[in-house]
């Protein structure tokens, strides 16, 4: 614990912190640089370190370039544009409600998106237009349809309450939830199996054309949140104190909820709905460096993106058949989430 | 700098919060609001920063209405301390009167050595200097309302409205406090406002007290002119002992409850003048006649937009 006593300590103290912070963002970029790399490497076909540079550099034989460059690449990229997305969404609203618990579920946007998906894939909505684009597309619009009831049914004469729009995301969840369990009760077994696959979270169908869908929503709505990281810092310590010192909260809490919606809707678009991501990466980032979001940020979109890199990673190499990552974020996020949050509680939860 | 509060009405939906509050202030003065508990004086602070946004009147600094003004004008014009902290993500002490900044630091945020400098000064001047680096929620109650404070100053407000600044703190800490207050209208030159159940430490440290009853000003003025036996049973029905002392200042012993019907009939007997409350110097009601109708009717508008301080959202 550092006493400061004059304004040297303190500008010390201010510049070290930065200096820290710095360091710890390199330090994550080089960790999500490794694990992109191993994941790379790891597969039925295995490829060595120096393979994998030659065939990013252009070289390799044509096989070990389709391996690399058309199939894990485009999927390695997919799961890390989906870690970094469901992370840092999860961190937003857990800040923009003031709630540990919240996570980009809790507005309902995965529960309308799984009931998007879930009526594409039982009735063919939209298959004759797009193809197999159908499920993503239906999953991506279902996203804002439920993002927009929410907040048309949380909206009164005088505004939208925070904690009206957490309980009206949990109303709408729960509707939409409860239409997805009456698409499976009528599907036939073959459909069934695919909603609930679908439901389950996975990479294995994902494509370069998955990639193109799912980047510019995603990177915009990174990009939302991120230049709010100031907004969101004082809004996660009370929202009328934030008011007080200056900040919109109306429009920071558009803006967030709008980059979140992106966020997730990129995500499910190509995934499935994958949980519990979005709850445990924040926290064991926030256990780890404090709650300060200008640091917190950019952790969780470089963390998200490894962690969900190395499940899928596991989830194709580690089993014989390729397990579904949201059972997987589940088995294995969970008990590292505990050995965290044991370990590092001093500074959050004693 | 002068802060004018004309006509002032407030109510939530049908219930009237807020009757006709008009009074003026200027720097360097330490202004106390008390007055029973929901009679408004928290209201009264709310609608000052535009947290809330009167049905009618408005609130200026220097003759600029602050329903007109933008959410970061107003913070850099006037801080708000708060009666609690929410610590649901605890940050760092420096962290936490870092964020007071908001207003001044550029659209990127970054901070600069002049930041650092500012938020120097207002640790050191609280005295929480020492606890930079330690997590807000491992801070006692008294030492919390301090880096509230300093949070409040890195602001560099003219205003400073302070909520019930004392709550919870023991007699040594409550005294430490409004001595710090007391200082700091001084040596910062700015207006506090203070809202506070506490009369002994009005009387000790406010250069001039409103006594608001039921949404109106009951009596306002000097310490003296205020905190007198009649106005303390006539507003909070109480007996008591004022008397002026030469190391303290005004020293006020409350005896026990007043006789509830004497202060009823003493309340009838308010004078018309005293109820509409002090006027600044120099103003009048004219002086803010087109004011009032552009703040609120701008206001209203501006408010569908800026939503945060709506009334539903703050009730």
């Amino acid at each position: 614990m550092t006493e400061l006593s004059s304004l040297d300590d303190l500008k010390h103290y201010h510049f070290s912190k930065k200096k820290r912070s710095f360091l710890i963002i390199a330090l994550t970029v080089l960790a999500l640089f490794l694990t992109f790399m191993a994941t790379l490497m790891i597969g039925n076909y295995a490829v060595s370190w120096n393979d994998v540079i030659g065939i990013l550099m252009g070289g390799g034989t044509s096989a070990e370039r389709q391996i690399i460059m058309d199939i894990r690449m485009p999927r390695l990229l997919c799961a890390a544009l989906v870690g970094a997305a469901l992370s840092l969404s999860g961190l937003a609203m857990q800040s923009l409600f003031k709630n540990p618990m919240a996570s980009p579920s809790i507005l309902g946007i995965s529960s309308g998106a799984a009931f998007g998906a879930s009526l594409a894939i039982s009735f063919g909505i939209g298959a004759a237009v797009l193809g197999s684009y159908s499920i993503p597309f239906m999953a991506f619009v279902f996203c804002f349809v439920t993002m927009g009831a929410v907040y048309i049914i949380a909206r009164t004469k005088y505004g939208v309450a925070t904690v009206t729009l957490l309980l009206a995301g949990v109303a709408v969840g729960a509707f939409f939830n409860g239409l997805v369990s009456l698409v499976q009760y009528i599907a036939d077994e073959e459909t069934l199996a695919a909603i609930v696959y679908w439901t389950m979270g996975s990479f294995n169908k994902c494509v370069w054309d998955s990639f193109y869908l799912a980047v510019v929503p995603v990177v915009l709505g990174i990009a939302i949140i991120l230049f709010r990281s100031r907004e969101l810092n004082m809004i996660s310590a009370g929202e009328e104190q934030a008011a007080n010192m200056g900040v919109n909260v109306k429009l920071t809490r558009i803006l967030v909820i709008t980059g979140t919606s992106l966020c997730v809707g990129g995500s499910v678009a190509i995934s499935g709905t994958i949980g519990f991501v979005g709850l445990i990466v924040p926290h064991i980032f926030r256990m780890l460096v404090g709650p300060n979001h200008k640091l917190l940020i950019p952790l969780c979109i470089l963390g998200g993106a490894a962690f969900m890199m190395g499940i899928d990673t596991i989830s194709k190499a580690a089993f014989s058949v390729s397990i579904p990552v949201g059972i997987l974020t589940s088995l294995l996020g969970a008990p590292f989430f505990i050995y965290v949050m044991k370990t590092r509680k001093k500074e959050m939860w004693e | 700098m002068k802060v004018d509060i004309n006509g002032v009405e407030f109510s939530y939906a049908s219930n009237a919060v807020l009757k006709g509050i008009t009074f003026g202030a200027g720097t360097g003065e330490v202004l106390g609001i008390l007055g029973q508990n929901g009679c408004g004086k928290t209201t009264l602070l709310k609608c000052m920063n535009t947290t809330l946004s009167p049905c009618r009147g408005c609130v200026t600094v220097d003759d600029s209405c602050v329903q007109e003004m933008s959410k970061k004008e107003i913070a850099r014009k006037m801080a708000f301390v708060t009666q609690t902290t929410n610590i649901t993500f605890p940050f760092t002490v420096y962290e936490t009167v870092m964020m007071g900044r908001y207003s001044r630091i550029d659209a990127l945020g970054h901070e600069t050595e002049k930041d650092v400098e500012s938020v120097y000064e207002a640790m050191n001047e609280t005295e929480v200097l020492k606890f930079a680096d330690r997590y807000i929620d491992e801070l006692s109650g008294g030492e919390r309302r301090r880096v509230m404070i300093a949070r409040a100053l890195v602001q560099e407000p003219e205003i400073l409205l302070l909520d019930e600044p004392t709550l919870h703190l023991d007699i040594n800490h409550q005294f430490d406090l409004m001595e710090l207050i007391r200082n700091l209208a001084t040596a910062r030159n700015m207006l506090i406002v203070l809202v506070t159940h506490d009369i002994v430490l009005a009387a000790r440290y406010c250069d001039r007290v409103i006594l608001m009853s039921r949404g109106e000003i009951a009596a306002a003025g000097t310490v003296k002119e205020t905190i007198r036996p009649d106005n303390l049973r006539r507003i909070f029905e109480i007996e008591a002992d004022v008397t002026e002392d030469d190391r303290f200042g005004m020293s006020v012993v409350v005896v026990g409850k007043a006789d509830r019907s004497s202060a009823t009939r003493e309340e009838e007997e308010i004078p018309q003048h005293v109820r509409h409350g002090i006027r600044a110097e120099n103003t009048s009601a004219e002086d803010y006649g087109i004011c009032r109708t552009d703040c609120v009717t701008k206001f209203k508008s501006a408010n569908a937009i800026r939503g945060y301080g709506s009334q539903e959202e703050d009730r």
